[in-house]
């Protein structure tokens, strides 16, 4: 698994890839896409990294490891619950921030809260899964 | 079109089943993958088959147009795939682990050998590592 | 009424804490709660006539009520409870003197004359229900008293598992019964008894109920319990196990009379019964020679009578039944009070061990005596009175009348053996060194009892203000009779004359005839014994054997049955539904276009290539055609989000399977199956996928209940500001759900964490400790 072409090949997919899963996120709202579908690909995308330089390498990359990722994803989700609590209303209610910029519009929302969510559990998931199988 | 889907997904589930069925905890895990593949797909057609019109709407409009696929079976399908996945995984993990231990996948052998393991050298097992170690 | 039973329940709740602090003065003390009742239930007397009603709600979901009613029947028992709960609990006080458990003793024992008055008094069949089976578990308590006895745990078991079957028997009985009257209580039910004997639930009803009776009340061939009922300390059976819980299942009968009774097969049921209880108990006292045993023989035969005169019916019927009921109360609680007094001062229950008690313990045997004379029907006993009522009410009926008469005989012979034979003679013998008078505490409350035995039977008429109501409710309607101790020349008294001379015989001729019986009888255990002793290790041996056939260690064996169940169960529902209903325009050919069906023919091929693959990498191809396959299936039909997923979960599984795989020898893939197992698996395979076709294609055919979907449809944009509608239920509407999975999904792959980490953080051996070892890569 450590041929010249798929470690080259890897380093240039890796970064559209992520980026690529950031876009499917973000746009999962309207179109076809969203938390779990963003955060596999960016698994994917990282789990082919580890297949070509290691997982070491691999979770180098990443600023936090796997399982906080879980952690940290898991709370996201709920924060956005939490925040519609806060604010009075029925736990996961989506609350909506929109600002108009001169023709862009900015649309915050606790759903892409929560997406945001799903995807960092995905990740987290899938890379403690394949990082584990990778290793030793 | 929802008949031979139907069908397809009838010798889908049925492969799982019989692999499900079998000594080996590998073919074990590939009926389970078959089987949960074909209760995603079987769910799919409950909620009845359409041809391009996925369930967005488009720029402009705030319902859906006419005709759109279902969108609730594709809301509950998704997460059925990931959560399957997650399954799958920790099977196949386990799997390994008990492979390792016991140095067997076969159910019937699994039992006896809990009494008397025979691990797999150079599988980093402690047992396994002394005894490397040592020879 | 509630309140007195509450009160009842409280006191038994301080018993062990009061017990503790009144030491040998306890039982005086808590005697008080039983003459407290007794007084309340004496001074309802004059007002019992039309009844008593409480109601508290209790689960008004369900319609059930803690009602409580006393009527003459229920005062009956009430204030033979309590009469006779003052004589046990003070004697109790004597006996247990030195117990150290005594204040767990009094304890149940207050517990059990609680519920045992909420069965009398309830007035919904639910309540009595529940205070039905409280008293089995109190029973079960008190048999067991000595649990360190192997012989105190088998009684106590049998007991609980005879009545408590009973009990459910009863329940069901009780269900059908309100269900189609509509209404729970008691005193609605019994007003409505053509209208029951009318219905289809009659027969299941009754059989069910009377069940229930015949257990409690120890009926052939359920009374093999009650016998070894008598490992429980002598004032429980005194108090439980014969003057009252036993009577339960008398009480249920009489209760219900009005609602059941005169029916034939009411009438049958309960005279062929009781008449077999009177013969077989009667022939199987001849082979006793443990005064409580004998007694407790005693009891059964008492309790046959009581079965019979409540199946005969009528109005002597019910007189007899109240009046020789009341009667046995009074002679048989001291004759076990006797028996127990005797066991504690000679040190044996043993009548072959015991000679010329009587010149010791005076007392005692005056007491024996005064009961011994009730017990065997003689004048001027109450249970003489008792003993002819119930052979006038009996004369119409032959084979009962005969059972009573030989079980009356048998009666004077334990009467001989319990009442003479210890007592009788000078010389003394006994296994204790000087046997003595016991204490005041223990014979007290005994010869009161007797006492009222004689008193009831030269005033017979003290009794009535009782006994008319208590038979009128019986009877079902209100009677009026005069209870007299003399009745003239007629045929019941020639009866009894008979009956006595026969009973002298028997007497005399006990001792002789005793041994021999023992020795022929005593030691089988065939019979209604034997039944339910092979029954009790019948079971284990089954599950045992159950166990070893479905429970194996083997993953597959499992798999087999629950699959098979599944698969068999669903089939046979679709079988007995008249099959799975596809219309034929289902199977016209569907219009798909070429790459739809390549890729369905892809899956159905790579799910058998998967089946058939002997190698890593034919199955991990497979595999994925299929998985690949079903992504196409998706995108096909409008699904552009699953299509997505499934590709990508298809390429992560490919990647876990693969390094999986790639640890794992090849030859594991192979299988070494048996042709049987081979076909059974198929079978359940090919069963189970066209199952899920048919169903499929069945479902498909019906029309399609859009509302959900609409609902969403509608609102996504509107009311959620999103246009992906799959997204907008994942991460809005049906957001919680989302929230659940991706939990599940931590939980996964931290278990994957656990397992792996489980290799690696095994510490390499010595020389091998370099730094950063689990991450150090391959």
């Amino acid at each position: 698994m450590t041929s010249l072409i798929l470690r080259t090949a890897t380093r240039l997919l890796l970064a559209v890839l992520l980026l690529f899963s950031v876009f499917l996120l973000l746009r999962g709202h309207d179109l076809p896409g969203g938390g779990f579908i963003g955060g596999l690909v960016a698994a994917s995308a990282l789990a082919l990294y580890a297949l070509a330089f290691g997982s070491s390498a691999a979770a180098a990359l990443l600023p936090v490891g796997p399982r906080p990722l879980m952690g940290v994803g898991l709370s996201a989700a709920a924060l956005a619950g939490l925040l519609a609590a806060l604010a009075g209303r029925p736990f996961l209610t989506g609350l909506w921030f929109v600002q108009d910029f001169g023709g862009y519009t900015l649309k915050l929302s606790t759903p892409l809260l929560f997406d945001v969510g799903v995807y960092l559990v995905v990740v987290g998931v899938v890379l403690t899964m394949v990082f584990g199988l990778e290793d030793d | 079109m929802e008949t031979a889907v139907a069908i397809t997904v009838g010798i889908v589930f049925g492969s799982g089943v019989y692999l499900v069925l079998q000594r080996n905890l590998m073919r074990f895990i590939f009926g389970l993958i078959l089987m949960s593949g074909a209760v995603n797909v079987s769910l799919f057609v409950a909620g009845r088959l359409t041809r391009g019109a996925p369930p967005l709407v488009p720029g402009g409009a705030s319902v859906p147009p006419e005709g759109v696929a279902n969108a609730l079976p594709q809301a509950l399908i998704l997460t059925a795939i990931v959560i399957g996945f997650g399954l799958v995984a920790f099977a196949l993990v386990l799997l390994l682990r008990t492979y390792e231990r016991l140095g067997t996948v076969m159910t019937d052998e699994l039992t006896e050998r809990l009494d008397d393991p025979k691990p797999v050298p150079g599988f980093g097992d402690d047992d396994a590592l002394r005894s490397d170690g040592a020879s | 009424m509630l309140t007195a039973i509450l009160l009842t329940f409280l006191a038994g709740g301080l018993a062990p804490w009061a017990a503790r602090r009144a030491g040998a003065s306890a039982g005086w003390l808590f005697a008080v709660v039983p003459l407290a009742l007794s007084v309340y239930f004496a001074s309802m007397l004059p007002r019992v006539s039309g009844g008593i009603t409480q109601v508290t709600p209790w689960v008004p979901s369900l319609g059930v009520d803690l009602a409580f009613r006393l009527d003459g029947l229920s005062l009956t028992f009430a204030l033979m409870i309590s009469v006779v709960g003052v004589a046990v609990v003070s004697y109790a006080g004597g006996y247990m003197k030195d117990d150290p458990l005594k204040p767990r003793f009094l304890l149940i024992l207050l517990s059990f004359m609680a519920a045992m008055l909420g069965v009398v008094l309830a007035d919904d069949l639910i309540a009595l229900f529940v205070f039905w089976e409280l008293t089995s578990l109190t029973s079960y308590f008190l048999i067991g008293y000595k649990h360190e006895k192997d012989e105190s745990r088998y009684g106590a078991l049998q007991g609980l598992i005879i009545t408590g079957s009973g009990g459910l028997a009863m329940l069901a009985g009780f269900l059908l019964l309100g269900n189609e009257v509509g209404t729970f209580r008691i005193s609605e039910i019994v007003a409505q008894g053509d209208a029951i004997r009318a219905s289809g639930v009659y027969l299941p009803a009754f059989v069910l109920i009377a069940l229930g009776a015949f257990t409690k009340s120890a009926q052939f061939p359920f009374h093999v319990w009650l016998p070894n009922a008598m490992a429980a300390p002598t004032p429980v059976s005194a108090f439980l196990h014969s003057a009252t819980m036993v009577k339960a299942g008398v009480y249920l009968l009489a209760r219900m009379q009005p609602a059941l009774g005169s029916t034939d097969v009411w009438f049958w049921t309960l005279t062929l019964v009781g008449s077999a209880t009177l013969l077989a108990t009667a022939g199987l006292s001849l082979v006793q020679r443990d005064l409580k045993k004998l007694l407790a023989y005693s009891t059964l035969i008492a309790l046959g009578a009581l079965v019979v005169l409540l199946g005969v019916g009528g109005t002597v019927a019910s007189e007899a039944m109240i009046v020789f009921m009341l009667a046995h109360a009074l002679y048989k609680a001291p004759l076990f009070m006797v028996a127990g007094s005797v066991d504690h001062e000679a040190g044996t229950r043993d009548v072959t061990a015991l000679r010329g008690l009587g010149s010791v313990m005076p007392v005692t045997w005056t007491v024996a005596i005064l009961a011994g004379i009730s017990a065997s029907g003689l004048p001027p006993m109450l249970g003489f009175i008792g003993k002819e009522l119930a052979y006038e009410a009996l004369l119409p009926a032959l084979l009962p009348l005969v059972a009573l008469i030989a079980a009356s005989v048998a009666m004077i012979g334990i009467v001989g053996q319990v009442v003479v034979r210890p007592f009788w003679g000078r010389r003394v013998e006994a296994p204790v060194e000087r046997p003595h008078e016991a204490p005041a505490s223990m014979w007290l409350g005994p010869l009161v009892l007797a006492l009222g035995g004689v008193t009831f039977g030269v005033l017979p008429m003290l009794l009535e203000p009782l006994a008319v109501p208590a038979a009128s409710a019986v009877y079902g309607a209100p009677l009026d009779f005069y209870l007299k101790l003399w009745h003239g020349v007629n045929l019941p008294l020639l009866l009894s004359i008979l009956t006595v001379a026969l009973g002298l015989v028997v007497a005399f001729a006990w001792s002789r005839f005793q041994p021999a019986l023992e020795a022929a009888f005593g030691g089988v255990r065939a019979g209604p014994a034997g039944v339910y002793d092979a029954f009790i290790k019948g079971i284990p041996k089954v599950s045992a054997a159950t166990a070893r056939r479905v429970q194996s260690d083997n993953l597959r064996d499992h798999l087999v049955i629950i699959l098979g169940f599944a698969v068999g169960l669903v089939g046979l529902t679709a079988f007995l539904r008249g099959g799975i209903l596809i219309p034929a325009d289902a199977l016209v050919m569907p219009s798909g276009t070429p790459y739809e069906w390549v890729v369905l023919i892809l899956a159905a091929g790579g799910a058998l290539a998967t089946v058939r693959a002997h190698s890593r990498l034919e199955a991990i191809t497979a595999l994925g055609v299929v998985g690949f396959a079903i992504a196409l299936v998706f995108t096909f039909f409008a699904a552009p989000d699953l299509a997505i997923t499934q590709f990508l979960v298809e390429t992560l599984i490919v990647i876990l399977v693969a390094l999986v795989l790639m640890r794992l020898p090849d030859g594991l893939l192979r299988e070494r199956t048996g042709a049987v197992h081979r076909l059974l698996s198929g079978g359940i395979a090919t069963v189970s996928g066209l199952l899920l076709a048919g169903l499929l294609i069945a479902v498909t055919a019906q029309p399609m209940d859009l509302r959900l979907t609409e609902f969403f449809n509608a609102a996504s944009y509107p009311d959620a500001l999103g246009k992906n509608v799959v997204n907008v239920i994942l991460v809005d509407f049906r957001a919680f759900d989302t929230l659940g999975e991706i939990a599940v999904l931590v939980v996964a792959a931290t278990g994957v964490y656990a397992l792996l980490r489980r290799v690696r953080k095994q510490p390499p051996a010595a020389d091998q400790g370099a730094p950063g070892g689990p991450e150090g890569g391959p």
